[in-house]
């Protein structure tokens, strides 16, 4: 009997459906329930600023790596193509705007959802497993203020720096391949970088960024907290957190590029 | 068959719980817990694994919320409360958790000094003075509170925890499984600390243990849970002549008895 049940397709559709809608539920009640706690009191501004150094700081070197790759392999991508009818003096512009709107945001996101995501969900997950996050609450302090709040606050304010840095380390890259490899006037790659760019391009990254930090920050939180079932459900979170997070960024950079963009 | 109600001449009791069930699916746990504990008494539940122990006292502890039944708290139902009022309440509480649960991103002093940072606004010089006072309570040197969690032994952690349950001089102290895991001597000393402690705060206890030894040493009464019930309970005095077979199976770990453990034979 249980055998046919799981056998039936639209027992199992229904079971995927149900079980979907539950977890957008959870998900739901619980970003609400975060985000009403990052706007009553008491905070905890010595974790916040923790935070801000775990997932700033400790992340400039893989997202300044990421960045300038990306702008090095843009130049010469774009070279290949623009070559072709003469309009190499476009790069420059291509360069920054690509990175700027499109690729500091996604790239930096993406880093970020694989080192601090991941990160969290085991680090929450495992307070879970071992009991510190009951031991919280008997203490009378609220584990949403003291674990969620500080990480999602430091994920909205971090990750926008983050992509300022890799939006100028980005464009550097360009540049040094442009001037060093395929033989721009210096001057002449900035004018161009310059001229073309507009605040709105880096502005529309930056905010892009903003979600995107909150977003890995909340899939590493949520994941970490219903995390159970000792290690395996560790694992399971982390990885749970990494996937979501980054299919997350990607879906909002569509969604955020839309609104800002569409005519 | 069940004897819960308060002892004659008592006050009134400090917690109360009263048909208490919580299910989990299909799976009843408790199937209606009736309990007191009186002020400054030390309730010692006993049970098998699995008849509901640790679902008591987190349902007391809120951190699982319970079914249907009342738990009284100082004569405050539990039920009604928002999440402001619990906290309030939970500073009447200290726990100690059976694994220890310290928090491992925290130095030692900062594990035993944590109520008191944040529930209660100590400056942290001060914290950690008291935190060092506490840790002594336990047999600690000031130079352990230096140390992470992860460096230390089992027994050191479970004292460690045992500090961080009464570093705000909690009213209510709950004990799950003190002595698991420990060698005999470290289960005695740790007893041993229970009791003293306990005495010299006037706090009222409630653990829950499977191990007679620790029961005989920290127990004033006695509560029997089995089948998500308490179907015995009464002063540690009593216990060897109970004349219930469920308590009388238990505290001679027979395996023949009322109580039957699902194994299959051979």
């Amino acid at each position: 009997m249980k055998l046919d049940l799981r056998l039936n397709p639209l027992a199992l559709i229904g079971r995927a459906f149900l079980s979907s809608l539950s977890s957008a539920g959870r998900l739901f009640f619980f970003t609400v329930e975060s985000i009403t706690h990052c706007v009553r009191p008491p905070f905890f501004s010595r974790l916040l600023l923790n935070q801000i150094i775990e997932i700033g700081y400790y992340s400039l070197p893989v997202v300044g790596l990421t960045g300038i790759f990306a702008g090095m392999v843009l130049a010469l991508q774009s070279h290949t193509g623009f070559s072709r009818f003469a309009a190499e003096s476009a790069i420059p512009n291509v360069v920054a705007l690509s990175i700027t709107r499109e690729l500091g945001p996604v790239l930096a996101g993406l880093m970020v959802a694989g080192r601090v995501g991941a990160a969290m969900a085991a680090e929450i997950g495992t307070m879970r497993v071992t009991e510190q996050i009951d031991a919280l609450k008997t203490l009378s302090t609220n584990p949403f203020k003291y674990l969620i709040v500080p990480r999602l606050l430091a994920g909205l304010i971090t990750l926008p720096f983050l992509v300022l840095v890799a939006d100028i380390i980005g464009i550097m890259g360009g540049y040094l391949v442009g001037v060093y490899k395929l033989d721009f006037n210096a001057t002449a790659y900035l004018d161009n970088t310059w001229d073309f760019l507009e605040p709105m391009d880096v502005i529309s990254g930056l905010v892009k960024a903003a979600v995107f930090g909150f977003l890995i920050a909340l899939m590493g939180c949520y994941h970490g907290f219903n995390s159970k079932g000792g290690a395996q459900g560790v694992g399971a979170a982390t990885t749970n957190a990494v996937v979501s997070g980054a299919i997350l960024v990607l879906v909002f950079n569509y969604v955020i590029t839309e609104a800002f963009f569409s005519r | 068959m069940n004897e819960t109600h308060a002892p004659e001449g008592q006050s009134a009791a400090k917690i109360s719980c009263r048909g208490v069930t919580k299910a989990f699916g299909s799976k009843r746990v408790l199937t209606g817990v009736d309990l007191d504990v009186n002020v400054g008494e030390s309730m010692v539940i006993i049970g098998g694994s699995g008849t509901g122990k640790s679902v008591t006292i987190k349902c007391i502890l809120g951190l699982i919320r319970h079914d249907t039944g009342s738990i009284k708290i100082d004569g405050q139902e539990v039920n009604s409360l928002n999440t402001r009022e619990r906290e309030e309440i939970n500073r009447k509480f200290g726990m100690l958790f059976q694994g220890g649960a310290l928090f491992d991103s925290l130095p030692v002093w900062e594990n035993v000094a944590f109520g008191l940072l944040h529930a209660r606004k100590v400056p942290r010089r001060r914290a950690r003075d008291m935190a060092v006072e506490k840790l002594a309570m336990v047999g600690l040197g000031p130079d352990v509170g230096r140390l992470s969690p992860a460096e230390l032994s089992g027994g050191m952690q479970k004292r460690v925890a045992l500090a961080r349950a009464i570093a705000t001089e909690p009213e209510i102290i709950f004990f799950d499984e003190p002595t698991t895991g420990l060698d005999p001597i470290m289960a005695d000393v740790i007893n041993n600390l229970i009791v003293e402690i306990t005495r010299k705060l006037g706090a009222t206890a409630l653990s829950i243990t499977h191990d007679m030894a620790s029961v005989r040493k920290i127990a004033d009464k006695v509560a029997m849970i089995y089948g998500g019930k308490i179907i015995w309970s009464g002063s540690i005095k009593e216990i060897d002549r109970s004349g219930n077979p469920y308590v009388e199976q238990f505290i001679h770990g027979r395996a023949d008895g009322p109580i039957q453990m699902q194994v299959r034979r051979l």
